[in-house]
C-alpha cells in the first residue's frame, strides 16, 4: 500500500463535528486551529445543518494560542456561544494546535458543565484518527458526558425501543435518507427506535433516552462498535449486529428477520405474525417492481453494464456487492476499500465479501488512497460495460474507460443528495433506477 | 522600501507585514484615513466563528498549474476541501484553451500521532518520492500544516535535497493556519514559494506579454489586450512551469485583485524588475479608465489605451446608463474579500445603486507595492462617496447576520460561499459571481447590471425561503450593535 494518500475518500477526526451538526440543534465549538472547520464543512456537500459550517465557534488558533495556551479564548467563545446561539447541545472538539499544545479543555469546559449546561468536550485532534473512528468517540463522549446525567438506575427499560447505529452522518452521504428507512422497517416490526440523528430523531430529548431502550442495533462491519460495546457496559444493553448496510430484498429480509427473532429474545414481545406478515408485503412491493422490471434488464439490445467497480466503505462495499450481484444482475469485478479499516478487521471484511458467491471471487483491496484504487482500475481491463461506483474524483476514470459512473460516496461535487437513501427494499429500488437512469442517460 | 524578503523561507505575515486587520467598525472613509495615518487597531474578537486558512489560498496558487503535483505535509484533513479545485479545474479549462483538463494532483502524508512524536520528515521524503514516480510532475510543491509546522519537520532542508536527487523543483509553502489571522497570508505563501523557486531569470524580454496574476475567470484580458497588440500570461492557474517560470521576461504586470496580487505582482517588480501596474483593478468607470490608461503608459501603448477607451465609451455607455435606469435608489450590502468586495461597492455605485453596508473580510491599510493608488477602497470612497456600516470582520457569520437583519437592503452583494445563504433566509435576493473577470470594464458593468436586474426581479424563492428558514441566532444578538463583541474602542 502507498504510503501518501491521493483523492481521500475520508477525512480526520475532526470531521466528526458533522456528528454533532447531525444532531437537532446542537452545536460544534472547535477549539482548533482556524480552516478545520471550513475544511470539514467543504469536504462534505451541503454540510452546514443548524449551526454547522460559518455558524459554528471556533477558537481560530494563532500563534499566541500556540506559545501560551489557548484556554482563556475558549472559554470567552463558550461563554458568548451561550449568548449569540440558541442551542440545546455543545460539543466541544480538539483540533492539532490544540492537542499538541497540550490545553487542558476539560478543565474549562467542565466549569460550564458544573452550571448544568448541555456541555461536553472529546479530543479530536486530526492527527489522532480519521472522521470514521472519531465519530464513535463524539457519540460516546455526548453519551459519558450528557445522557448518562439523566440516567434513572430505577427506570424499567422500555422493552420495545431500540437504538440504532448505522451510517455515520455526512460520511455517508445518503444518511438522511438510510436512517429514515431503517426507522421505517423497525417500527413495520413494532419496535421504537431511536435514530438519533437527522430530521426524524428527536433531537436531544431522544439522546437522553438511550439508556431506556432493551438493546442497541449496530448495522457495520466495524465502525461504531465502541458505541455498542460502551452501552453495554454503561446500561447492560446488548446489541444486534448486522456487518454491512442491508440494500435490497435478500438481506433486508435476513436483517429484519435476524432482528426479530433477537427481539424477542431479549423481550420485547413483538407480534410475530404481524412483523412477519409486514417483512412479506414489503418483499411483495419490492418483487412487483423487479419483475416489471426483469424485460429491460435481460432485453435492452443497446448495451446495459455487465459488471461494477466499487469504492466506497467497507459497509457499502459489502452491501452493494450482494446487491448488485444477486438482484441486479451485475457483476462485482474488484472492488476497494477507503475507510481506513484496520489490520485486525480486514479478515473479517474478506471473509464476508467471500460469502457473497460460491461461484465467484470480488478481489478485494484496502486502500485510502482513491487514486492507487485508479490506478488498479486503470491497469484492469474486463470485457463487456463497466459501471464505477465512487467519489466524485472516479467521473474521470470511468470517462477514460468509458464506463457508466454512480456517485455514492465523498467528495462528491457532481451529484446532489438530499434525502435519497439506499437501505431497505426501497433503498434497494432506488439505487436500480439511479444506476440505470445514468446508463439510458448515456443515450441520445 | 518594500518588506518583501526573498530570501527567507517563510513569508512574513499579512499583520506584520502590511499591518493588516481583521475587526474594525464604522464606516469607509474613515477606515481609509485611520489606515492612511497609521492608526488602524486590530479589534479583539471576544466571539469567533470558523474562518478560512492560508492552506487552502496557498494550494489555491499552486494545484492549477497544468502539470504540478501539491503534498499537503500534516493530517489527510488538511486537504478536505481541495477537491474543489479539480472540480474547478475541469469546469474552466474551456474559458483557457485547455481542452483535456488533467485530474489535480493531491496527496496527502497523512500524518498520524506517532509522526507527531518521531517526527514525519521520513514520510515527506517517502510521499516526495512516490509522487514523483508516479504522476511525473515538473514540480512538487509540499504545503506545511499546523501539526507539522508546531512538531518542526525541517522542510525546506527535505524539499532542497529531494530537488536534488530527483532534478526537478520541489519547493516548500510554508502556510500553517495558525500562523495568521488573515487566510489571504496564504496566497503570499504559495506565490512567496513561486517567486523564489520556481520564476527564472528572464533570457529574453517578451515585449507583448502582459502577467495576469488570477484565478481562473472568464478570458477577457485576452480579448481586450488583442486591441492593445498585448497577450496576456495567466498567472497561475492553467499556466504550466514554464510558463510561469518565464513571467519574468513579461513587461508589465496586472492583478484582478490587490489582495490575490499583492506579493507576487510586488515581487516581479522587486526580483526582476517587471513594472506592476499599481492602481486597483478595473472595476467601475473611472477605475477601468486609471487602469488602463497606466497600462498604457508602462507597455507604451497610449494612444492605443485611448482609442480603445473612445469605442468603449461609445459602445457601453448607453447601454450602462440603461440599465441605470432600473436599478437607480436601489440598496445593496457587499460581502467579500478585500479588495474585491471594494470593487463589487463601485459596480453597484455605477448602477445607480447604493452601497448601505459593508462585511470585508479583512483590511490591508497598503499592498506590497507601498503605493496608496492601489488602495482599491480609497478609489471607491473617492470616486462614489462613503459606505457607512463598513465592518471588518474576517468573515464573522454572526455579524454578517446581525447587520444584515437591521439593514434590510433590496438586495446582497457576495464574494465567497456560504454567505448568500443569509440572504435568503431573511428573504434578501442575493447574488454571488464566482467569475472576478465578470464585472470588469464598461461591458463587465453592463453583464453585472442585467444579472441584478434579474435576482432582485426574481425574489419569489427567497421570500418564501425566508418564512421557514431555520435561525440558530439569539433574539438578545439581533437587537446588539453587530460590533458589541469586537471588544474596547474602535479605531479612533
Amino acid at each position: 500500500m502507498a504510503n501518501t494518500i491521493e483523492q481521500q475518500r475520508i477525512t480526520c477526526a475532526i470531521g466528526a463535528l458533522q456528528t454533532v451538526t447531525a444532531i437537532e440543534k446542537a452545536v460544534p465549538i472547535l477549539h482548533a486551529g482556524p480552516g478545520c472547520g471550513m475544511m470539514v464543512s467543504r469536504f462534505f456537500e451541503r454540510a452546514t445543518g443548524y449551526a454547522g459550517g460559518n455558524t459554528a465557534p471556533c477558537t481560530n488558533f494563532s500563534e499566541k494560542e500556540v506559545v501560551f495556551g489557548g484556554l482563556d479564548k475558549l472559554r470567552e467563545n463558550i461563554k458568548n456561544t451561550y449568548r449569540v446561539l440558541d442551542t440545546d447541545l455543545q460539543v466541544v472538539l480538539t483540533g492539532c494546535t490544540a492537542a499538541i499544545v497540550g490545553d487542558d479543555i476539560e478543565s474549562v469546559v467542565s466549569e460550564f458543565a458544573e452550571e448544568d449546561k448541555p456541555i461536553v468536550q472529546v479530543e479530536t485532534a486530526g492527527f489522532t484518527s480519521s472522521n470514521i473512528v472519531a465519530h464513535s468517540k463524539v457519540v460516546n463522549a455526548i453519551i459519558d458526558q450528557f445522557v448518562d446525567k439523566f440516567y434513572d438506575r430505577k427506570k424499567v427499560k422500555n422493552k420495545k425501543l431500540v437504538n440504532l447505529f448505522a451510517s455515520i452522518p455526512y460520511q455517508d452521504q445518503f444518511w438522511k435518507g438510510n436512517l429514515f428507512e431503517f426507522k421505517y422497517l423497525l417500527e413495520g416490526l413494532g419496535l421504537e427506535v431511536n435514530i438519533l440523528f437527522g430530521p426524524y430523531s428527536n433531537g436531544v430529548a431522544e439522546w437522553k433516552t438511550i439508556p431506556e431502550a432493551n438493546f442497541n442495533i449496530l448495522v457495520s462491519p466495524w465502525f461504531g462498535k465502541e458505541i455498542v460495546k460502551n452501552l453495554e457496559k454503561k446500561y447492560q444493553q446488548p446489541y444486534y449486529e448486522f456487518p454491512f448496510l442491508p440494500i435490497g430484498a435478500n438481506e433486508t429480509t435476513r436483517f429484519l428477520q435476524e432482528l426479530l427473532a433477537f427481539a424477542n429474545e431479549k423481550g420485547a414481545d413483538l407480534d410475530e405474525v404481524k412483523a412477519l406478515a409486514f417483512i412479506k408485503r414489503e418483499e411483495k412491493a419490492y418483487y412487483a417492481e423487479i419483475d416489471s422490471l426483469a424485460t429491460f434488464l435481460t432485453e435492452f439490445r443497446y448495451g446495459l453494464p455487465s459488471f461494477a467497480h466499487i469504492i466506497g466503505d467497507s459497509s457499502y462495499v459489502l452491501g452493494l456487492s450482494k446487491f448488485l450481484l444477486h438482484e441486479v444482475g451485475i457483476v462485482p469485478k474488484e472492488v476497494f476499500v477507503t475507510d481506513k479499516t484496520p489490520k485486525s478487521q480486514q479478515g473479517y471484511i474478506e471473509e464476508i465479501l467471500k460469502s457473497t458467491s460460491d461461484k465467484k471471487e470480488i478481489p478485494l483491496y484496502f486502500t485510502p488512497s482513491g487514486g492507487e484504487a485508479q490506478e488498479k482500475i486503470r491497469e484492469i481491463q474486463h470485457p463487456g460495460r463497466g459501471l464505477i461506483l465512487g467519489a466524485g474524483w472516479d467521473k474521470y476514470l470511468a470517462k477514460e474507460k468509458d464506463y457508466d459512473f454512480l456517485s455514492i460516496e465523498n467528495p462528491s461535487p457532481y451529484r446532489l443528495v438530499l434525502t435519497t437513501g439506499y437501505v431497505g427494499f426501497k433503498g434497494g429500488l432506488r439505487l436500480i433506477e439511479d444506476i440505470y437512469d445514468v446508463v439510458l442517460s448515456s443515450y441520445n | 522600501m518594500s518588506k518583501l524578503n526573498l530570501d527567507l523561507p517563510e513569508v512574513a505575515i499579512r499583520e506584520t507585514r502590511l499591518g493588516s486587520i481583521t475587526g474594525y467598525c464604522g464606516s469607509a472613509k474613515e477606515l481609509v484615513g485611520h489606515a492612511r495615518c497609521g492608526k488602524l487597531k486590530e479589534g479583539n474578537h471576544q466571539f469567533n466563528q470558523t474562518i478560512g486558512c492560508s492552506v487552502a489560498q496557498a494550494i489555491c496558487t499552486v494545484v492549477m498549474i497544468q502539470d504540478a503535483a501539491v503534498i499537503s505535509h500534516g493530517p489527510i484533513g488538511c486537504l478536505g476541501c481541495l477537491h474543489e479545485f479539480d472540480f474547478t479545474y475541469q469546469q474552466n479549462g474551456d474559458l483557457r484553451g485547455v481542452a483535456n483538463p488533467t485530474q489535480r494532483k493531491l496527496f496527502s502524508t497523512d500524518i498520524e500521532e506517532k509522526d507527531t512524536i518521531y517526527g514525519g520528515s521520513q514520510k515527506l521524503r517517502t510521499a516526495i518520492k512516490e509522487v514523483y514516480e508516479k504522476v511525473d510532475p515538473k514540480v512538487i510543491f509540499v504545503a506545511t500544516t499546523c501539526a507539522v509546522g508546531i512538531i518542526g519537520d525541517d522542510v525546506e532542508s527535505i524539499t532542497d535535497e529531494m530537488a536534488d536527487e530527483l532534478g526537478i523543483p520541489v519547493i516548500g509553502i510554508y502556510c500553517e493556519g495558525f500562523r495568521s489571522k488573515i487566510w489571504t497570508t496564504g496566497f503570499d505563501a504559495g506565490y512567496h514559494a513561486i517567486a523564489r523557486k520556481l520564476i527564472k531569470a528572464p533570457e529574453k524580454k517578451q515585449e507583448d506579454r502582459v502577467n495576469v496574476i488570477n484565478f481562473w475567470g472568464s478570458d477577457v484580458f485576452g480579448k481586450w489586450f488583442k486591441e492593445l497588440g498585448l497577450k496576456p500570461n495567466y498567472v497561475t492557474p492553467y499556466s504550466t512551469v514554464e510558463q510561469l517560470s518565464r513571467s519574468s521576461e513579461a513587461i508589465a504586470s496586472v492583478q484582478i485583485c490587490a489582495t490575490l496580487g499583492s506579493y507576487l505582482g510586488a515581487a516581479l517588480e522587486q526580483k526582476y524588475g517587471v513594472p506592476e501596474i499599481k492602481t486597483s483593478a478595473p472595476y467601475g468607470i473611472p477605475q477601468t479608465d486609471r487602469w488602463f490608461r497606466e497600462l498604457g503608459k508602462i507597455t507604451h501603448k497610449e494612444a492605443e489605451v485611448e482609442d480603445f477607451l473612445k469605442i468603449q465609451k461609445e459602445e457601453w455607455l448607453p447601454q450602462i446608463a440603461k440599465i441605470r435606469k432600473k436599478l437607480e435608489g436601489k440598496t445593496a450590502y457587499v460581502t467579500g474579500g478585500a479588495s474585491h468586495g471594494h470593487s463589487l461597492v463601485a459596480i453597484l455605485s455605477e448602477l445607480g445603486m447604493k452601497a448601505v453596508g459593508a462585511a470585508i473580510f479583512h483590511h490591508d491599510p497598503l499592498y506590497d507595492n507601498e503605493s496608496v493608488e492601489a488602495d482599491a477602497l480609497a478609489h471607491v470612497v473617492e470616486d462614489y462617496g462613503d459606505v457607512p456600516h463598513y465592518n471588518v470582520c474576517n468573515k464573522q457569520e454572526y455579524q454578517l447576520v446581525n447587520s444584515l437583519n437591521k439593514v434590510r437592503p433590496d438586495v446582497l452583494l457576495a464574494r465567497h460561499g456560504g454567505m448568500t445563504l443569509w440572504g435568503a433566509k431573511l428573504g434578501i435576493p442575493s447574488l454571488l459571481i464566482g467569475d472576478e473577470h465578470y464585472s470588469m470594464g464598461y461591458e463587465g458593468i453592463v453583464r453585472y447590471g442585467k444579472r441584478l436586474i434579474e435576482v432582485i426581479e426574481n425574489d419569489e424563492f427567497v421570500k418564501n425561503f425566508s418564512k421557514h428558514a431555520m435561525n440558530p441566532y439569539t433574539k438578545w444578538w439581533l437587537e446588539q450593535e453587530s460590533g458589541k463583541l469586537l471588544g474596547g474602542k474602535q479605531n479612533g
